[in-house]
């Protein structure tokens, strides 16, 4: 796909993949083998009738294919642009063998744009419940509950989402750059949801300001809990409370949701240093590295602790992030973060490591070398090695089971709880996943919501 | 709260509230560009965003003799918890710092339900000549409280939680760290406290001064101080144009 020039783009916020045109789009369409045994369906996590919307690309039938992709994804436009593809439905196509796969994710994107920029012509009906509908809550605006809800609403059913920001979107707002996921698209889709008669109510913490037993006395009578991973970790080492240190989270928000990057036209302020460190290699770091170069940062260094080979970020992403001047520090620790006098931060001292055996996840485990400390001059560290479940939720639910992290306890298949009444999927009960994960729970939440409730 | 599109989100503490007529009130010094804003906002307009009550509420019930200190804006935050505390049965003594007379706040209000109000003022132009310490180490000296709460300046609960140490006497302050979200997700309000980190928005805002780095918290109070400049004098500036209040 052509895409914006890495010299360019370092210095705009701007979307870097320009997605297809119409010509382009129907010519890889017409790539498709149109296969029978449909290996793509069963690697897309919502089931999308992939060759079926191909099939309508080709043939010109926009609308038709449009209507497919969301008779089962609400939230294509954004799936199009940060979906894993090639760890799900690309990996699975016939064409991978043959060596190029369909860009399916480019044609979702192309396909959710155009209806975009011909909204007239498609249907936007609302289909909200009557009076006499049972009520459900959702606890988080992000993939999950949207799902969730927008599926619970077309079955019939009462629907408000509670959000804690300011913004729906969860992630998809205060997380992922706009160079990766332009905000308007997300507002858009969230948009149509909410046109559709789901009730969103934003500003609402869930555990603060009332609590699910609450919510129980306000009539709602089934809960799905979708409040994602959103606690910070951090190492734990000496030096990370200084001015020049960030969480990911902190840093993204900043950018992100508060549009720090406008600064000062936008009050919230960001300061990124000549020479950053972000510390892990998930889409987590890259996000957070290519948003401190285009801020004006002279060099960005991801730091590593294993290969890259286990680096869990999108192949994709690790690509942008080269071609934009990342550096990579791999097998590389972090021990200790120093600064001056003023707080501020000079240096980020780290360790060489090997790689061991395998650990539990199946990668091979990374082990420090004796006597290989070495130093590296740095003014900004951005921490961005994972995120845990946020306790203020679920420490408020008496009998609520979780696991030995802190993540909910619910069965994968139908998003049950230890609670009847209260249902969870996505990060909240995975732990960081992705976005497509978090939907397919939303799917499979709704489907056991419906059933208890009509039981 | 968020005043508009282009706003911060930033914490107030709630100085009162009517849950019937479902009203809360605030008390903010218009010292930044989101307190000027809000400042210059008029009856009938509205603010974008506000969300909460966030953080732990403190507990006001069965302390005994509780000693209030607060410093600046912040004798507004004390105002709520002694409030609380008398209408609990507590014994309540406040003691109210200020720079100067001008930024004497929250007295009439107190004396209202507490007959032990101190004032002083850094410049003496009214109550007593000094700092909140200066009458906080008298009245400790006679009586030992249950309890000291102090709300101010980074440095005025520093000073008064180094009094309370030496004599044993709990201490709870609550603490103003920079916040974005308020509710635990950026680690940007975190606080060094008792060898831990902590997030004051969510852990907190209240915390044992004695555990409290305050250093700490004065450094990364001030990590924004030039950009903080820059945002009001571009506020300012849209302000002289005519496209702000
Ligand atoms: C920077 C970044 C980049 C990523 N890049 C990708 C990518 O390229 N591809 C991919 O597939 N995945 C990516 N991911 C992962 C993906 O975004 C998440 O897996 C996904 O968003 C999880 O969805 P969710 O609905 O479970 O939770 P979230 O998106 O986290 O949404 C949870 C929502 O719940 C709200 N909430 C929390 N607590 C409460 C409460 N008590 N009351 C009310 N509301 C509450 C939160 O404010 C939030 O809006 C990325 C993640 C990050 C952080
Ligand atoms: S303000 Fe973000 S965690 Fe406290």
């Amino acid at each position: 796909m052509r895409e914006q020039d890495p010299k360019q783009r370092i210095k705009n916020f701007n979307e870097v993949p320009y997605g297809y045109n119409k010509e382009e789009a129907m010519a890889e369409a017409a790539r498709c083998l149109q296969c029978k045994t449909q290996p793509c369906v069963q690697g897309c996590p919502v089931e999308i009738d992939i060759p079926g919307f191909i099939l309508a690309i080709k043939e010109e039938r926009f609308s038709d294919s449009i209507k497919i992709v969301k008779a089962t994804n609400n939230l294509p436009a954004v799936c199009g642009r940060v979906c894993p593809q090639e760890d799900q439905c690309e990996k699975v196509c016939v064409l991978e063998k043959a060596g190029k796969p369909i860009n399916i994710g480019a044609l979702e994107r192309f396909i959710s744009d155009w209806e975009r920029e011909n909204r007239s012509e498609v249907n936007k009906e609302n289909i909200a419940a009557g009076e006499a509908a049972a009520k459900v809550a959702v606890i988080g605006a992000g993939p999950a509950g949207l799902t969730c809800a927008s599926d619970l609403n077309k079955m019939g059913y009462k629907v408000t989402i509670f959000e804690a920001l300011h913004k729906p979107g969860g992630v998809l707002a205060y997380g992922i750059p706009e160079f990766r996921l332009p905000k308007n698209i997300v507002t858009d889709e969230v948009d149509e949801i909410e046109a559709s008669g789901v009730e969103l109510k934003n500003n609402y913490i869930i555990g603060k300001i009332k609590k699910i037993e609450d919510l129980r006395e306000d009539g709602y009578k089934a809960f799905f809990i979708a409040s994602g991973a959103g606690l910070p970790y951090f190492m734990n080492i000496p030096g990370e409370n200084l001015n020049g240190v960030y969480s990911a989270n902190e840093f993204l928000t900043r950018v992100n949701l508060m549009k720090a990057y406008l600064f000062p036209r936008y009050d919230t302020p960001i300061n990124v240093g000549k020479k950053v460190a972000v510390v892990g290699a998930g889409n987590v770091a890259m996000d957070s590295a290519r948003s401190a170069l285009r801020l004006g940062a002279e060099k960005v260094s991801i730091v590593y602790r294993r290969t890259e080979q286990e680096m869990p970020a999108r192949i994709d992403e690790i690509h942008h992030a080269q071609e934009e001047g990342i550096e990579f520090h791999l097998l590389t620790s972090p021990v200790q973060i120093s600064g001056d006098e003023t707080g501020e931060v000079t240096k980020l001292v780290c360790l060489k490591n090997k790689l061991g055996e395998p650990d539990s996840s199946g990668r091979r485990r990374p082990i420090s070398i004796e006597g290989s400390e070495f130093e590296m001059e740095m003014d900004t560290v951005i921490i961005a090695i994972g995120n845990g479940p946020n306790p203020v939720l679920l420490e408020t639910i008496d009998g609520l089971k979780l696991n030995k992290w802190g993540n909910i306890e619910a069965n994968e298949e139908n998003c049950e709880t230890s609670i009847e009444d209260i249902f969870a999927g996505g990060d909240i009960v995975t732990g960081a996943a992705t976005v497509i994960a978090a939907m397919g729970a939303g799917k499979h939440a709704a489907r056991s919501i419906d059933k208890f409730l009509k039981s | 709260m968020r005043i508009n599109e282009e706003g911060e989100r930033f914490p107030l503490t709630m100085y009162d509230w009517d849950a019937e007529k479902g009203t809360a009130t605030v008390v903010c010094q218009a010292i930044g560009v989101s307190t000027k804003k809000l400042c210059a906002l008029n009856e009938g307009d509205s603010i974008l965003d506000v969300v909460g009550p966030l953080g732990h509420a403190t507990n006001t019930e069965d302390i005994g003799k509780v000693i209030c200190v607060g410093g600046g804006v912040g004798t507004a935050e004390a105002y709520p918890i002694a409030k609380g505390l008398r209408k609990n049965g507590n014994d309540v003594t406040v003691i109210i710092g200020a720079r100067n007379k001008d930024l004497v706040i929250c007295e009439e209000s107190l004396r209202k339900f507490c007959d032990k109000v101190y004032v002083t003022t850094d410049d003496g132009t009214y109550g007593q000549k000094g700092f909140v310490t200066d009458v906080l180490e008298k009245l400790i000296e006679k009586d030992t409280p249950d309890l000291v709460f102090a709300i101010g300046p980074a440095i005025m609960m520093k000073m008064v939680s180094e009094m309370t140490r030496k004599k044993h006497i709990k201490t709870l302050v609550s603490l103003n760290s920079i916040m974005i979200d308020g509710t635990g997700m950026c680690g940007g309000c975190r606080v060094q406290y008792d060898g831990e980190v902590k997030f004051a928005c969510v852990d907190g805002p209240e915390f044992d001064g004695h555990k409290v780095d305050f250093d700490d918290l004065t450094r990364r109070g001030k990590r924004y101080s030039d950009k903080e400049k820059k945002a009001l004098e571009h506020y300012e500036e849209k302000c002289r144009m005519g496209l702000e209040k």
